[in-house]
C-alpha cells in the first residue's frame, strides 16, 4: 500500500529525513517510535503532503503511484489520512459542516454525487456513538476551545467518517487521559481491517498496549535505525532510547 | 468649471425651482455657505487622510437628471430582496419611481422626502428633525443644500412594522456621468420596531457618484435594524453619511456589507442621548481590483449605562485598499459605558492595503472599553489541516474567509439578507459554498 524508498526531506536548507525506507501492507499496523527531534512528525507531514517540506531524494509510492507531486487534498482523496498532533482550531466552522465538506469534496474528486443528507446523518450518529462523542459537541466550532482529549477524539471521529485506506496517527496519545485513550484506541481498532493500514507515531508505548502493532520502527536522526515486533516497544519503554543511540553510534 | 463651482451655480437654479417653507430654505442656504467655505475634503483633512476624492471629482457630472427613465420590475428584480413582502421606496436617477415602489400612509408614513419637505402636514416633523442629526461637514452640507428627494419614514409610537422597508436607488446611465444626492429621514417613535434595507445600484458603466445623507431618530425603547448592501458596479462610488440619534433604551444596529463599487466611504455616526442605549455597528468588506472601502465610524457616549459594539471584518485582494477609522468618545457623565471595537483584516494579495486606526477618547473613569485590530494572512496551518482532510485549496481558503466574516452575519435578523450575503460572499471568493456555517 505504502512504499517509501530512500526518502530524504527537509525544510529549506535543513535536512531532516535522511534516507527512510518503509513498506506498509494492507491490514498492517506499524508503530514509529523515536526520541524528540528524530523526524517522526516530519515523516507524517511529508506523507500527507505539507508543502513546506521539500523532498530532495527518494520516493513515496501509494498503491503503486508516486504521490510526490500530489497536493495534500489529492492525497486525502486517494485515502491518506493524517491525525494531527496539534489539531488546528477553525472558528466559525462547525465540526459537522467541516466533516460534511470534507466527505463531499472527496466524493466530488472521485466523481460521486454529494452524500444524501439522510445517510450523512446516519453516519455521523454511528461514528459519534463509536467515539462516545456528545451530539452537542458536533455543532461547536472545530477544535475551538476543545480540551486536548476532545481534539484527539475529534480527529479519530473525522478519520472514522472519512474511512481512509491509510491512517497516520501522529502522537494521538499525547494529551489523553486513560479513559480517552481507551475510547480512541477502541475507535481505531474498530476501523482497522484487511484493506486498510495504520501508522502509529508515538513517543511512548502506552497507546501500543491498545493498538497492537505488527511492526515497530525506531526513528533516530532521520533514519529508521531499528525495526522489530511489538516486543521492541516494550524494550524501549523499559530502557529508553539511549541504548539505540549508542548502538547506532558504535 | 470644476465640480464645486458647478454645484454652487446650480444651487441658485435649484433654490428658485423649489417651493419650500422658510425653515428648510434657511437650512439649505446655511448648508451651501458651509460647503462653499469648506469645499470638498482633501487628504490634508485628518478624516480623509487615506481616501482621496480627487479623481472622482474630475468627472463632469450632471447634477440634475435631465430626462426621466423608466425601468421594468423584471430588469431590476434581482437587486431587490424579492423573496419576501416589503415596502419599497425606489428611485431612478434620483427621481421617485411610483411604478417600482410600494409605500404606505396607513398608520405610519413610508413615503417620499419631497412630499415631506413640501406638504404642510409634515412641517412639524421636518422642523423637529430635518438636519438635526446631520453635521455641517462639507459633504453633508452639500447634500443638505440640495436635499430634495429620498425616503421619508415616520413610525408612530408602539408600532411593529411587519415588513422590512427597502430604499433603493438605481442609476441608468442616462447621462455620461451622474451625481446623486439622496436624503433620507427616518423617525422611529417610542416602542416601535422597523427594519430597513438600503441599496445603491448602477445599471451601466457610466460613472456615478452618490453623496447620500440619512438621519435616523430612535426614540425611547425603539428598535431599528438597518442593512446597507453595497455591491455596486466598479464605476459607481458612494459617500454614505449616516447620523443616528438614540434616546433611552433604544437599540439600533447598522450592518454594512461592502463588496462592490469603485470608492465607498461610510461615515457612520451614533449619538447616544439617553441611558441604557445599545448601538451595534458591523461590517463585512470583501473587495479586489482597485476598489477602495473606507469605514469611518463614531460612537458618542453621552449618558451613563450604555453599550456599543463595533465589529468590522475586511478581506482585501489585488490592489484593493481599505480604511477603518473608528472613534469612540465617552463623555465624563457616561459612567458604566461598555464600548467594544474590533477590526480584523485579511490581506490576500501583497499589493492590497489596509489602514486601520482606532481612536478612543474616554473622559469617564468607570467604563469598560476595548478595541483591537488585526491584519493578517490566511492561517497556513489551518489551510494544510483542511486540505489534508480532502478540502481543496480554493474551497479551504473560501471556507476560512467565510468563517472569518461569519460573526458579522450571525446578527443579521432577516434570513433572506443573510442568504443573499452568503451567496455574494461565496461569489466574491469564487466558490460554491453549499451550506450555512
Amino acid at each position: 500500500m505504502l512504499k517509501i524508498e530512500n526518502l530524504h526531506a527537509g525544510v529549506e536548507d535543513k535536512s531532516i529525513l535522511k534516507g527512510i525506507n518503509l513498506e506498509v501492507k494492507p491490514g498492517e499496523v506499524h508503530a514509529i517510535m523515536g526520541p524528540n527531534g528524530s523526524g517522526k512528525s516530519t515523516l507524517s507531514s511529508v506523507i500527507a503532503g505539507k508543502e513546506e517540506y521539500e523532498v530532495s531524494e527518494g520516493s513515496i509510492l501509494f498503491e503503486g503511484e508516486d504521490i510526490e507531486e500530489l497536493a495534500a487534498e489529492e492525497r486525502a482523496h486517494k485515502g491518506i489520512f493524517l491525525s494531527f498532533q496539534y489539531p488546528v482550531e477553525i472558528p466559525g466552522v462547525s465540526v459537522t459542516n467541516f466533516v460534511k465538506t470534507a466527505i463531499n469534496e472527496t466524493r466530488k474528486a472521485q466523481g460521486l454525487e454529494d452524500m444524501p443528507a439522510k445517510d450523512m446523518l446516519k453516519l455521523i450518529r454511528e461514528k459519534s456513538d463509536l467515539l462516545e462523542i456528545d451530539r452537542k459537541f458536533l455543532s461547536r466550532s472545530l477544535n475551538e476551545g476543545f480540551s486536548g482529549g476532545e481534539k484527539k477524539r475529534n480527529e479519530i471521529f473525522q478519520m472514522a467518517m472519512l474511512d481512509p485506506k491509510l491512517a497516520i496517527l501522529d502522537e494521538t496519545d499525547s494529551g489523553l487521559d486513560i479513559d480517552a485513550l481507551r475510547i480512541v484506541a477502541n475507535g481505531v481498532n474498530k476501523l482497522k481491517g484487511e484493506n486498510n493500514a495504520v501508522i502509529v507515531i508515538t513517543h511512548y508505548q502506552r497507546l501500543l498496549d491498545h493498538i497492537v502493532p505488527d511492526f515497530v520502527h525506531v526513528l533516530h536522526n532521520g533514519r529508521i535505525v531499528k525495526s522489530g515486533t511489538k516486543e521492541l516497544a516494550h524494550e524501549l519503554e523499559e530502557k529508553g532510547y539511549d541504548w539505540i543511540k549508542e548502538e547506532v553510534n558504535a | 468649471m470644476d465640480l464645486k463651482e458647478k454645484l454652487l451655480s446650480s444651487f441658485l437654479v435649484f433654490e428658485n425651482q423649489t417651493e419650500i417653507d422658510s425653515y428648510v430654505s434657511d437650512v439649505r442656504n446655511d448648508a451651501i455657505k458651509a460647503f462653499e467655505e469648506k469645499g470638498f475634503p482633501t487628504k490634508r483633512d485628518e478624516a480623509w487622510k487615506y481616501t482621496s476624492l480627487n479623481k472622482l471629482l474630475k468627472e463632469d457630472y450632471s447634477v440634475f437628471p435631465k430626462q426621466e427613465n423608466a425601468l421594468e420590475y423584471r430588469e431590476v428584480k434581482k437587486y431587490l430582496i424579492h423573496e419576501i413582502d416589503t415596502y419599497k421606496i425606489v428611485f431612478i436617477d434620483g427621481k421617485y419611481s411610483s411604478h417600482l415602489s410600494e409605500t404606505t400612509h396607513d398608520g405610519m408614513d413610508v413615503c417620499l422626502m419631497s412630499a415631506a419637505l413640501n406638504k404642510p402636514k409634515y412641517r412639524l416633523v421636518i422642523e423637529n428633525y430635518f438636519n438635526k442629526a446631520a453635521t455641517d461637514d462639507s459633504l453633508t452640507s452639500l447634500n443638505t443644500a440640495f436635499s430634495k428627494e429620498g425616503a421619508y419614514i415616520n413610525i408612530p409610537k408602539g408600532k411593529i412594522v411587519e415588513k422590512p422597508i427597502q430604499i433603493i436607488h438605481f442609476s441608468t446611465g442616462n447621462e455620461s456621468a451622474t451625481m446623486l444626492q439622496p436624503r433620507n429621514l427616518i423617525v422611529v417613535d417610542e416602542n416601535s420596531h422597523v427594519q430597513i434595507i438600503e441599496r445603491h445600484q448602477s445599471l451601466t458603466s457610466n460613472p456615478v457618484l452618490t453623496n447620500s445623507v440619512t438621519e435616523i431618530f430612535a426614540k425611547k425603547r425603539a428598535i431599528v435594524d438597518y442593512y446597507k448592501i453595497q455591491n455596486d458596479t466598479i464605476d459607481a462610488s458612494l459617500i454614505d453619511n449616516t447620523f443616528i440619534k438614540q434616546k433611552q433604551e433604544s437599540i439600533v444596529s447598522v450592518h454594512t456589507f461592502s463588496f462592490g463599487g469603485k470608492l465607498t466611504r461610510n461615515n457612520l455616526n451614533f449619538y447616544q442621548e439617553g441611558e441604557r442605549i445599545d448601538s451595534t455597528l458591523k461590517g463585512v468588506t470583501i473587495i479586489g481590483n482597485k476598489q477602495h472601502v473606507d469605514h469611518n465610524t463614531l460612537v458618542h457616549h453621552i449618558e451613563p449605562n450604555c453599550e456599543s459594539h463595533q465589529d468590522y471584518k475586511g478581506i482585501f485582494n489585488d490592489n484593493a485598499t481599505g480604511v477603518f477609522n473608528g472613534k469612540v468618545v465617552v463623555e465624563k457623565e457616561a459612567q458604566k459605558t461598555n464600548a467594544f471595537q474590533a477590526n480584523n483584516n485579511i490581506l490576500i494579495s501583497d499589493k492590497a492595503t489596509i489602514n486601520t486606526k482606532p481612536q478612543l477618547e474616554i473622559f469617564a473613569d468607570d467604563v469598560k472599553c476595548s478595541h483591537g485590530c488585526t491584519i493578517g494572512q490566511l492561517d497556513e496551518s489551518a489551510l494544510f489541516y483542511m486540505r489534508s482532510r480532502g478540502i481543496p485549496e480554493k474551497e479551504a481558503k473560501a471556507l476560512l474567509m467565510y468563517a472569518f466574516s461569519n460573526n458579522v452575519l450571525s446578527s443579521v435578523k432577516i434570513p433572506e439578507i443573510k442568504r443573499r450575503i452568503t451567496k455574494i460572499i461565496a461569489n466574491q471568493l469564487g466558490v460554491d459554498i453549499g451550506f450555512d456555517l
